[in-house]
């Protein structure tokens, strides 16, 4: 012991002169960051007034979304209904603000079991032998070559129509996505010194898997995250559309589009709104993941 | 040199007296190609053809061959992270070839690495002070702060080193902090592979100048991997010479210097560059008529 530290003393002496020169060499702070590129300054912005309409219809809404009224069917955008409101006479308003809480929801949960089951898949299969990452892989394309829809409609008439049903069936469906880009991932991180390092230190798989292959890959998981989520909201409008989603009287964007259908002739804009709001967060959380992507890809780390 | 014990079971821990720290019987390693053809399989690719030899303790070791030549597949064999296909390797007289993982604790605490790219060998999302304490937690050592700041004086970083990412330092630096990593659990064997290849020409005296110091001040035995046969010769004992997965030459690093024997150990020391050389204007195929395999 002791003769070890009197050892280290005397390298540490040695190193002493050359201190001065490496210490110059450190950079000031931390490194400069890039500049934040556009697509995740647009796509967060979208993405964050999103949570904030779901999060303000806890707290207000201009109507009872769910109102049936009579009085005022098909009432064209006034400042009492700032969109309209339907043929049922409920506030159209109201009901995109409680549907973002729907579309958020069914986001959060389809990602939610793509990425819990998908990522450890992904890591599995990178870390294990050749053969058996391959194997899973190919399990993973037979999954990736089923139709989600399909597989969600089959979902509905199994265990009946519902918000829940169908987000975990589009989760299963996305799990796929997941599992690839993140095996790829691993792959690469497997392939670093770094890796071959810990494994020389003695650490085991489980320890190099948590500690050193999940931080690296996890840029990867929120770039995905965001794009599954534009394609879970989309799925569930389309679920929604054809009437295995959201079950009345949740307001949900998909079955708003649905329901305006019978008025396209008389009230189009009854298909506008919800038809933008749906493109306009699915086109947000695109952005966002673009932009992620920008700002976590490696490859791109020294080009400015 | 020492006999070699005929099986780890034999000698299960390490004799005293002068068991030779590494020694490599006779192995090979084949690996294997993506299928081109549908009616056969690839020819397999031998990385290593029978390779032999003893390192004795405290020895300085270098291997020098060029890129492709099967350096760091043998040192990833001589660390227990690749099998050899056949042949065998003995840590400290114990033979390690076929040992499953939990039997190679004794390799792990006795031998560490230092690895060629100083971008690559370190996580870039861990800090400083775990990369180095990394060892220690996984060996479970106790007092692992005292000991992350002692090493990372021992290698010329502050100990605020410790709170940083491997990004805000330089090669050299980064190159510094590996070596802290490998000497983090006391280990008896050092295994350099191109530890200084990637650095710059003025960094790279520095951080030689510390792998020697440290290896001396802690009588570690040493194994240099490098196609640049200076900086060999600049740090090691002895040096073996690598040609297409064979050794080709073994002996004192200045007799194989002075007087290489075998043809390609010729060709390597003239393609050494030197100021003469370059003024003379001697070219790549000049040195490539020298020797052919």
């Amino acid at each position: 012991m002791s003769a070890v530290d009197k050892a280290l003393d005397k390298a540490q002496d040695n190193a002493q002169d050359t201190k001065a020169a490496v210490a110059s060499a450190v950079p000031e702070g931390r490194r400069r960051r890039r500049p934040m590129p556009g697509s995740l300054l647009v796509g967060g912005l979208i993405v964050s007034l999103v949570f904030g309409m779901a999060l303000l219809s806890f707290v207000w809404t201009p109507h009872d979304p769910t109102l049936v009224d009579a009085s005022v069917r098909l009432q064209k955008p006034s400042p009492e209904y700032w969109f309209g409101t339907d043929k049922f006479g409920r506030d159209v308003f109201s009901q995109i603000l409680m549907g973002s809480r729907t579309t958020l929801f069914v986001g959060f949960v389809a990602v939610g079991v793509a990425a819990l089951i998908g990522v450890p898949l992904g890591i599995v299969a990178g870390m294990a032998p050749h053969w058996f990452g391959e194997l899973l892989m190919r399990g993973n394309d037979l999954v990736l070559a089923f139709p989600a829809l399909l597989l969600t409609i089959m979902f509905s008439a199994v265990y009946g129509a519902g918000t829940l049903v169908a987000m975990i069936a589009i989760g299963i469906a996305s799990i796929p996505h997941f599992a690839r880009l993140i095996r790829g991932g691993t792959l690469q991180v497997m392939k670093t010194e770094y890796v071959l390092a810990a494994r020389a230190a003695g650490r085991g798989p489980f320890s190099i898997a948590l500690r050193h292959v999940l931080p690296n890959v996890s840029s990867l998981v929120i770039v995905q995250a965001s794009v599954g989520f534009a394609i879970a909201v989309l799925a569930e409008a389309a679920l929604s559309f054809l009437g295995f989603g959201t079950p009345p009287p949740t307001p949900s964007w998909g079955r708003m589009l649905q329901e305006s259908q019978e008025m396209l002739s008389i009230a189009p804009r009854l298909a506008v709104f919800p038809g933008v709001a749906i493109a306009v967060v699915v086109l947000g959380f695109n952005l966002l993941g673009d932009g992620l992507r920008d700002r976590f890809d490696p490859k791109l780390e020294d080009r400015r | 040199m020492a006999e070699q014990p005929t099986s780890a079971t034999l000698a299960p821990e390490p004799r005293t007296g002068p068991v030779d720290a590494i020694s490599v019987r006779d192995v090979t390693r084949d690996y294997r190609r993506p299928r081109t053809s549908l009616r056969r399989p690839s020819p397999p690719v031998h990385a290593l053809r029978g390779v032999s030899f003893d390192i004795p303790q405290g020895q300085r070791f270098g291997i020098v061959g060029e890129s492709g030549c099967g350096k760091s597949t043998l040192l990833r064999i001589l660390a227990g992270l690749d099998r050899p296909t056949s042949g065998s390797v003995a840590i400290d007289g114990r033979d390690i070839t076929g040992l499953p993982e939990r039997q190679l604790k004794f390799v792990r605490e006795r031998l560490q690495l230092v690895f060629q790219d100083p971008m690559s060998a370190l996580d870039p999302r861990m800090r400083v002070g775990d990369i180095v304490a990394e060892p220690l937690v996984a060996q479970g050592h106790p007092n692992r702060t005292e000991r992350v700041a002692e090493l990372l004086e021992a290698v010329g970083l502050g100990a605020d080193a410790a709170q940083r990412y491997p990004h805000q330092f330089s090669g050299g630096q980064r190159q510094r902090i590996s070596i802290a990593r490998a000497l983090a659990p006391r280990p008896k064997i050092i295994v350099a592979d191109e530890p200084v290849s990637a650095l710059d020409v003025s960094v790279r005296a520095q951080v030689l100048n510390l792998i020697a110091d440290l290896v001396d001040e802690l009588s570690l035995t040493l194994v240099f991997v490098s196609h640049d046969l200076s900086v060999v010769r600049h740090v090691c004992d002895r040096v073996a010479v690598m040609h297409d997965g064979q050794i080709v030459e073994t002996g004192p690093t200045e007799q194989v210097y002075e007087e290489p024997r075998h043809p390609y150990t010729r060709r390597l020391i003239a393609a050494v560059p030197t100021l003469g050389k370059a003024l003379s204007g001697v070219s790549a195929a000049d040195l490539n008529r020298e020797y052919r395999p």
